[in-house]
This record gives C-alpha cells, sequence and structure tokens, in this order.
C-alpha cells in the first residue's frame, strides 16, 4: 500500500538524531510489547509480513506520532481482535472474558534461546528464475492496496541484477494469510540518477531487494 | 523531527502520560493472553533479558574482527554470511540470509530499512531508535553524504557510496576497513574498534589511538 511507512526519499524530516548511549528499551513496557510479539509470533497465528502490514494499516497521524513499540502495542491488538483471539471488551477488561482458542504451539521459558535467531524464508522454487546477474530490469508501476516490499521510489525505474538470492516466501501473498507463494528474489542496483534525477550525486547507487514478480526486463 | 526520537523524549519528560498509560496498556494485554493460555509470561522473562544482556552489536563486532585478522574467513564471510557466522559458536542458531558487504577505499556502503526497520538482529542486536526513525528512513537512500555528515562522518574524496535497503528477508553487515596502526593485533583488541554504527555504515571503526 502507499501508505506513510513507505518513506525513502522522502522530505521534510530533519536530522538524525542519534542518541549517545542509548538503552537497549527505554522503558520497560517496551520490552514487554516486544516479547509479546515475539511470544505470539511463535505460536504461528500469524506471518511476519502480516504483522508488518499491521504496521502499515495505522493511520498516517497515529503511525507519525507514536513511538516505535507504541506502533507494535497497537498492532498487536488490532491483530489479536482482528482474528478472534480475544475481544476488545476483554482487553479493556484486562481479562480474559472467554476461554481462549487452541493454537498451534506456545512458548516456554525453555524453548526461547532457540527462537532468538530468524527461520529461513527460502522455499523450492516451481520454476526457474526469470533473469540472472548482469541483466537490465525495469521495475513495475505497481499501486497495490495491499502491502508490497516494491518501495514508491523504485518503482519504473531501470537497474542492473547485482545476485540472486534465491526463491522466498512473497510478502505481497503471504501478508494476506494466504500462503507462501515463494518467487525468485534478487539484488537489484539502481544509480542515483536514475531514482533521483540529474540532481543526484552522482556516486551514489542504491539497490532494492526485489521479488520477481515486481521485474519486467528493460 | 524526528518523531520517534522525540516520542521516547517525551517518555521521559511527561512520565506520568504516556509512560504509565503505556505499562497499563501492556500489562493488560499481557494478561488477557496469559489468561487465554497463548502466552508463558516466563518466557517473556527470559525473551527481555535476552536482548538485553546476549544479542547485540559484540556479536558483530566479533565477526568483524575475525574477517580482519583470517583471511579464509574473510572470504566465508563474503561468500556465505549466515554459514560463516555460525562457525563461529556466538549464538545458539544463525538464521538465514545474513550477507556481508565490504568496505573499501573506492566504496562505503550503508544500509538501511526504508519500508519498516529490518536489521540483523543476530549479529547487531536491536536497532537504535534512530534507525527506525523518518529522518533516518526517507534520507539515507537520496541523501547519504547528508546522513553520514549527521553523525559527524565525511567520507574521502573518490569514494563512491552504496545504500541497501533491507526490502526482503535478506539482512546486511557492513564489513568495514580495518584501522591503520593495528598490524599483530589480537582479535579481541581488533573487536573494541568495531561500533555499532559502523556495521551498519553511518560510522566509521575506532582508530588505534582510540582504544
Amino acid at each position: 500500500m502507499d501508505g506513510i511507512h513507505d518513506m525513502g526519499g522522502m522530505h521534510g524530516f530533519g536530522k538524525v538524531e542519534p542518541e549517545p548511549n542509548e538503552p537497549v528499551f527505554h522503558a520497560p513496557w517496551e520490552g514487554r510489547t516486544l516479547a509479546l510479539n515475539r511470544a505470539m509470533g511463535y505460536t504461528g497465528i500469524w506471518t511476519i509480513d502480516q504483522t508488518r502490514y499491521g504496521i502499515e494499516k495505522l493511520p498516517p497521524d497515529v503511525y507519525l506520532t507514536s513511538s516505535y513499540y507504541r506502533k507494535w502495542e497497537i498492532r498487536l491488538e488490532n491483530l489479536i481482535v482482528e482474528l478472534g483471539l480475544a475481544g476488545a471488551d476483554e482487553i479493556k477488561a484486562g481479562h480474559a472474558l472467554r476461554p481462549g482458542k487452541p493454537l498451534k504451539r506456545k512458548l516456554t521459558a525453555a524453548d526461547v534461546p532457540n527462537t532468538l535467531s530468524r527461520g529461513s524464508f527460502s522455499r523450492p522454487a516451481k520454476s526457474p528464475a526469470r533473469f540472472k546477474a548482469g541483466d537490465r530490469v525495469r521495475t513495475k508501476n505497481i499501486h497495490p492496496q495491499t502491502h508490497t516490499r516494491l518501495p514508491r521510489y523504485a518503482r519504473e525505474k531501470v537497474g542492473v541484477v547485482e545476485a540472486i538470492r534465491g526463491c522466498h516466501v512473497f510478502p505481497d501473498t503471504a501478508a494476506l494469510g494466504k500462503g507462501d507463494d515463494p518467487q525468485w528474489l534478487y539484488t537489484v542496483l539502481f544509480d542515483g540518477r536514475e531514482l533521483w534525477g540529474e540532481t543526484s550525486d552522482p556516486s551514489l547507487k542504491v539497490s532494492i531487494e526485489a521479488f520477481e514478480p515486481y521485474l519486467e526486463p528493460a | 523531527m524526528a518523531q520517534d526520537h522525540d516520542q521516547h523524549h517525551d517518555d521521559h519528560h511527561e512520565h506520568g502520560s504516556e509512560l504509565s498509560e503505556m505499562q497499563l496498556r501492556v500489562r493488560a494485554l499481557e494478561t488477557v493472553l496469559a489468561e487465554k493460555g497463548y502466552i508463558d509470561p516466563a518466557a517473556l522473562d527470559v525473551i527481555i533479558e535476552a536482548y538485553e544482556t546476549k544479542v547485540g552489536p559484540h556479536n558483530g563486532a566479533r565477526v568483524v574482527a575475525k574477517a580482519w585478522s583470517d583471511p579464509a574467513f574473510r572470504r566465508a564471510l563474503l561468500e556465505d554470511g549466515s554459514k560463516a557466522v555460525a562457525s563461529l559458536g556466538l549464538m545458539n542458531r544463525v538464521g538465514d540470509h545474513l550477507i556481508a558487504v565490504e568496505n573499501t577505499p573506492k566504496l562505503h556502503n550503508m544500509i538501511v530499512c526504508t519500508l519498516c526497520s529490518c536489521y540483523p538482529w543476530e549479529v547487531l542486536g536491536l536497532p537504535p531508535v534512530w534507525y527506525k526513525s523518518a529522518p533516518y528512513r526517507s534520507r539515507a537512500v537520496n541523501d547519504p553524504r547528508g546522513v553520514l555528515a549527521d553523525f559527524g562522518v565525511t567520507l574521502p574524496a573518490g569514494t563512491d557510496i552504496r545504500v541497501w535497503d533491507s526490502t526482503a528477508e535478506t539482512r546486511f553487515i557492513v564489513l568495514p576497513m580495518r584501522p591503520a596502526g593495528t598490524e599483530g593485533w589480537s582479535e579481541e583488541k581488533l573487536a573494541s574498534l568495531v561500533t555499532r554504527d559502523c556495521m551498519i555504515g553511518t560510522g566509521l571503526p575506532k582508530s588505534a589511538k582510540e582504544v
């Protein structure tokens, strides 16, 4: 979706402000929120792309004025209600008013060390890769209302395939809970001037990780 | 206006309002999910402890120091980041799709996620607030030298810049250049030069004189 989250190339947000000696969490609830998200993700009830889409669907004013973990907390509440795992009335009450649904699995303290690393998003390919390293490609001019990982600034641009990264879960499909729909993934490299015009830094190159459905031969 | 950043400052300044509101809200949600039988609060404690104490840029620093000291490991790292990092045994398991990108005198690499906050958690820990902020995500792809200036970094003339937008499940770590004057240093001493920011590409390693 063409949402506020798609920030590459936007103007007006000001300087980057690094925080010296930044703590891992700025308040205990931030850590709790991260851990709740991880523990619920472990149950297998949603994909990582569904959670990203959940953040993107927040109203733009909420997105821009909420801290990172506040967005995570709102997203978590929304997903839980959307999927019928708990009611808004229960969240408001702060207690379960009805029994839970059976879920595939539950994260225990003993399992945590084995869940800290990411799983694999590689999937067997249904067909050979359409492009190879060195191929010139043009990104498509797409504007789906739902989740996509093709940023606006890199649509309808000509670049070069730098590497094939394997066949991966396709976020645009997985975000809708419609399965893995595996697609080939490429690193596609663009010249700064192709993206930003003649005033671009001439020594700049930018790459995106592009799924095959985003690309056509150029 | 660094929105995420300002928000955190608000948290501190107005400690009453949002902070306590969020604490109560998260506590309520956790209680519901635990009573429903979906989560075990003891597991949450272990997750938080791991991110506060075990997972962090010290792991990435070990990887970089090893690559600086061991040419075979450097080659293996650039060939297959996940496999090479797993061979160091720093963590239980390394996720797939970790890619190391190497700085040279002619090329400086920088990592961003313009769409959300994708970041190589296993080797760098959780991302800092600025990495997830609108200023960084908006400007890294079209004004990376301006971003570097915000960090007080100026690249030597003649250095090209390459920005990697993490738009899929591939994750990137920058392999910075080994600082001069560190010949014969142990891996441990070399690791003390490796900052988090130099593995994102918004900084350079410390110089030999700084440690």
